[in-house]
């Protein structure tokens, strides 16, 4: 059907001529590609300001360090960009990023060292992390689309219940000797490259792919679009929801994951007690991934990672103190949100 | 066109507006005197809408003035010296549902007691009394809106422009969610507003309306003023002529034209739309003998707040176009949407070929083959930052797909732009996104959406709203089209008369039940509001439906 439909699509065209297409294409990919390329302004200059501020800045082993620590937390950003892509929010990734490894963790360490005593395998940790993850995406997935309930009270809610699991589990305490396998993903390297790096950047483009072009990715952004309108054309709404908040919260467990392999131990105070939920949204919206869902993509999402975490390794290398540190941290953010918002403008087409 | 030497209360000179490559205005004069009808017409995409922004003060003109009565308009942004002049009443309603009536009218602009800066409730409330009584409406200052009616709604927005003194108001296709006798009840509040000197701007696709309310009436083409005259000195063929130009046929550029400067009016050689919905639709599923009956309904019930259906059955059969249609809430949207699977009943079974339709899920309605054109084509009709190859292509991705799921924009294009020429769909390129198109081709991408799934039942509610003439006529025979090339049947619910001239049977509904049925077209209009009201029709004799019921 597609073949036979083809021809008549160059037919089409036709009438106005090649030109007429080369520029209405050339058009749509100016705006695209500014759009996209929004915070390219920011990140030049934040380079320049940390080649000033420190020779150490442009070296490989910084940036090694940099992509390292920035890592974790990106899997999450992807996690959160597609759940506010869908045009749903969820807290509760910061706590499923603590929780999910402490789980394993505890089901693999020997009871010496606070385990429970089932002394797992770590792959079958891995996998454990893997369920966790799932099983919480499952249920904020099924209380916020088939409960219906509000999608912040209910992840505000599952955030607090799921950082007293993780501290409740082990009375508290902090996992270390953590097996090599476990910790692979966030320790290891291959040369000067992290693997945590590298995953990352194979899930960032992966979902980049994904989104752009698989029939499920399209759906995200249909959905969170107009529900009414995909749910009318036919599309699963609530399966796409619900399936987005799983892969979003299996998302956040990985990340969880190599955060545990880089500091190599699961402590009380992984993800809730850090607060990262506040990067994770910041990276996001920085990236211009829409709080209203629907617009949005990887290649903006990666970019305000990079951003946040270029921002940190300055501050650390020109020794700021730590009394200081959140206060311009937070201010770079606002800054970088308001530059992008300028430089990438935001059409008003959905609100006419 | 003011006859008096003063200078007229609302006069636009040569205003000019483009958007990118599109003049969406070219030099336009216009003006309007005090206790004048002007009637404003011409297609979508003619610039009306612009206008209307640029009336409102909305949006800054590239080129020419505004003035009222003789002095430069204020700046624009500028709402409140604005609306002393001009207010608009929107095609969309812009009410804040949860606020009470007299909130809605002193938006913006609460009236203060003594001190300045806290709101005076008692003033705001006696206020709009005042002018509710001044005019002879009657709705209370304190109630919510989210309690009233659509009618009630656009009296409050017409009540809110009366509030702020404004000397002109705009009205932007006021009648479109309107049932008849509201439309009659507001041709009355039109002449009483002309009859006390306030001017009124009329924008509308409903010619008759002009006829029967303008004393002038101007026409939009391509962002040009192509006529302005007394209403009385023209027939409605001058209004189609001068809205479509000089080429009669209703054929617009074809999908991917630009909208060029240079080149005004109508392309000659696009094929003719009929013959591209042959191309579009010959391999649809038509397995089924004509004349077999593929929507079975029977028993319906449902306490939608839309309209309550009472025990409601009916059939539509292979290459049939039914039409149903009733007052504003006697159900035929909610039956629509119960068939469709967008809403489920409370009672009652949908049938498909024979097969039972589960209740309330649109997707599987859709696998069954039942296509969708949903009534608020903004609400459900497409994803406005999408674009248009892949809001026409959204019911039918699971076929594009290959195994993995991967979906190729440019299979996606190819796919839709049959579709797209055969309804002369206008857009810049299947990447634009449908949220920038103009609403007669917002609507066609809905409509191109449902053709796409090849449905054997199709259902539409009022599929031409909001639609110009040509635009009107395409879509309908479109639709007509399908159900005889491919043996779809066709539920056309709908409550504009005129649709129903596609439709081999019209069933009318009274308050939730198949109140009588027209079996043979021509359908009189005459007799179908007779029987819309609830009025027994002499002509068709003996009512079938009504002695079942008994």
């Amino acid at each position: 059907m597609i073949s036979n439909q083809a021809p008549a699509a160059t037919a089409t065209a036709a009438p106005d001529g090649p030109a007429g297409a080369v520029v209405s294409r050339l058009r749509g990919m100016n705006v695209n590609v500014l759009r996209e390329a929004a915070l390219l302004p920011v990140l030049i200059l934040l380079i320049i300001v940390g080649t000033v501020v420190s020779p150490a800045f442009l070296t490989v082993s910084n940036f090694a360090g940099i992509g390292q620590q920035s890592s974790a937390l990106g899997v999450v950003v992807v996690g959160e960009s597609l759940i506010l892509l869908i045009g749903g929010m969820d807290l509760s990734l910061e706590s499923t990023f603590g929780l999910a490894p402490m789980v394993a963790a505890w089901l693999i360490v020997p009871v010496a060292a606070y385990g429970n005593g089932a002394d797992l395998s770590p792959y079958l940790g891995i996998v454990v992390l893997l369920a966790v993850g799932a099983a919480v995406g499952l249920v904020n997935g099924l209380l916020i689309v088939k409960g219906r309930l509000n999608g912040f009270i209910v992840t505000l809610g599952m955030t607090i219940v799921l950082a007293g699991l993780q501290n409740g589990i082990v009375k508290a305490q902090s996992l270390f000797n953590l097996p090599t396998a476990f910790g692979y993903l966030g320790a290891a390297s291959i040369g000067q490259l992290p693997v945590s790096l590298i995953v990352a950047a194979v899930i960032f483009i992966l979902t980049g792919l994904f989104l752009r072009y698989h029939a499920a990715g399209r759906a995200i952004y249909a959905v969170g679009g107009n529900p009414a309108a995909a749910r009318a054309a036919g599309i699963k709404v609530e399966r796409v929801k619900i399936g987005v908040y799983v892969v979003g919260s299996v998302l956040a467990a990985i990340g969880g994951l190599m955060e545990a392999g880089r500091v190599s131990a699961v402590t009380g105070q992984q993800g809730y007690g850090e607060g990262i939920i506040f990067s994770v949204f910041a990276a996001a919206v920085i990236g211009g991934v829409s709080l209203k869902g629907g617009r949005g993509n990887m290649v903006g999402a990666a970019s305000g990672v990079i951003l946040l975490g270029i921002v940190s390794d300055i501050l650390d290398l020109a020794q700021v103190s730590n009394y200081w540190i959140e206060a311009i941290d937070g201010a770079v953010i606002l800054f970088a949100l308001f530059l992008a918002r300028i430089v990438g403008g935001e059409s008003t087409a959905e609100e006419r | 066109m003011t006859s008096t030497g003063r200078p007229a209360l609302v006069e636009v000179t040569g205003v000019e507006k483009r958007f990118g490559t599109t003049r969406a205005l070219r030099g336009v004069d216009l003006s309007i005197g005090a206790g004048q009808c002007l009637g404003l017409v011409g297609r979508n995409g003619a610039g009306k809408s612009t206008l209307v922004s640029i009336l409102s003060g909305l949006s800054e003109p590239d080129a020419g003035t505004v003035r009222f009565d003789g002095a430069p308009a204020p700046r624009v942004g500028d709402i409140q010296r604005w609306r002393e002049w001009i207010a608009t009443v929107f095609q969309h309603s812009m009410i804040v549902p949860h606020l009470s009536v007299a909130e809605n009218v002193f938006l913006g602009a609460s009236p203060h007691g003594a001190t300045p800066g806290l709101v005076s409730w008692a003033a705001m409330r006696r206020r709009t009394r005042d002018i509710m009584r001044e005019w002879g409406f009657d709705i209370a200052p304190q109630t919510p809106c989210r309690e009233l009616s659509v009618e009630q709604l656009q009296v409050v927005e017409i009540v809110r422009a009366l509030a702020r003194g404004a000397r002109c108001v705009l009205l932007d296709e006021p009648t479109a969610a309107l049932e008849r006798q509201a439309v009659v009840r507001l041709f009355d509040r039109v002449r009483q507003l002309t009859e006390a000197g306030v001017a009124v701007l009329y924008i509308s696709h409903h010619l008759e309306e002009v006829f029967e309310i303008c004393q002038d009436v101007a026409v939009l083409r391509d962002g040009e003023l192509v006529l302005a005259a007394p209403t009385a000195s023209l027939g409605k063929d001058d209004l189609v002529a001068a809205m479509v130009g000089e080429v009669r046929t209703p054929a617009p550029p074809t999908s991917v034209a630009i909208t060029e400067a240079g080149t005004p009016g109508t392309p000659h050689d696009t094929p003719s739309p009929g013959e591209s919905a042959t191309a579009a639709s010959v391999s649809t599923s038509a397995n089924t003998p004509p004349g077999d009956v593929v929507l079975a309904v029977d028993g319906l019930t449902s306490d939608s707040a839309r309209g309550r259906l009472s025990g409601v059955s009916l059939r539509v059969r292979a290459g049939e176009v039914v039409g149903v249609t009733g007052l504003l809430s006697a159900g035929v949207a909610t039956l629509a949407r119960v068939v469709a699977g967008a809403e489920a009943s409370t009672g009652g079974v949908v049938t498909l070929r024979g097969r039972r339709v589960p209740p309330g899920r649109r997707a599987a309605a859709q696998r069954a083959g039942i296509g969708y054109i949903p009534e608020d084509r903004r609400a459900e009709g497409f994803v406005a930052q999408l674009g248009v190859a892949e809001n026409i292509t959204m019911t039918i991705t699971r076929q594009l797909a290959d195994r993995l799921g991967v979906l190729r924009p440019r299979a996606r294009a190819a796919a839709a732009a049959p579709l797209a020429s055969a309804l002369s769909l206008v857009s810049s390129g299947p990447g634009q996104p449908v949220g920038e198109l103009s609403g007669g081709n917002q609507q066609k991408v809905t409509v191109a959406r449902t053709l796409a799934h090849h449905p054997s039942l199709i259902v539409a509610i009022t599929p031409t709203r909001g639609v110009d003439v040509a635009s009107k006529e395409l879509l309908l025979r479109s639709l007509a089209d399908v159900a005889e090339e491919s043996g779809a049947g066709v539920l056309l619910c709908t409550d504009e008369l005129s649709d129903l001239v596609i439709c081999d049977r019209v069933v009318v509904f009274v308050r939730g039940e198949v109140f009588t049925e027209f079996s043979r077209p021509p359908f009189d209009r005459d007799e179908l509001i007779r029987a819309t009201e609830g009025l027994t029709n002499p002509a068709e004799g003996a009512n079938p439906a009504e002695e079942a019921a008994q």
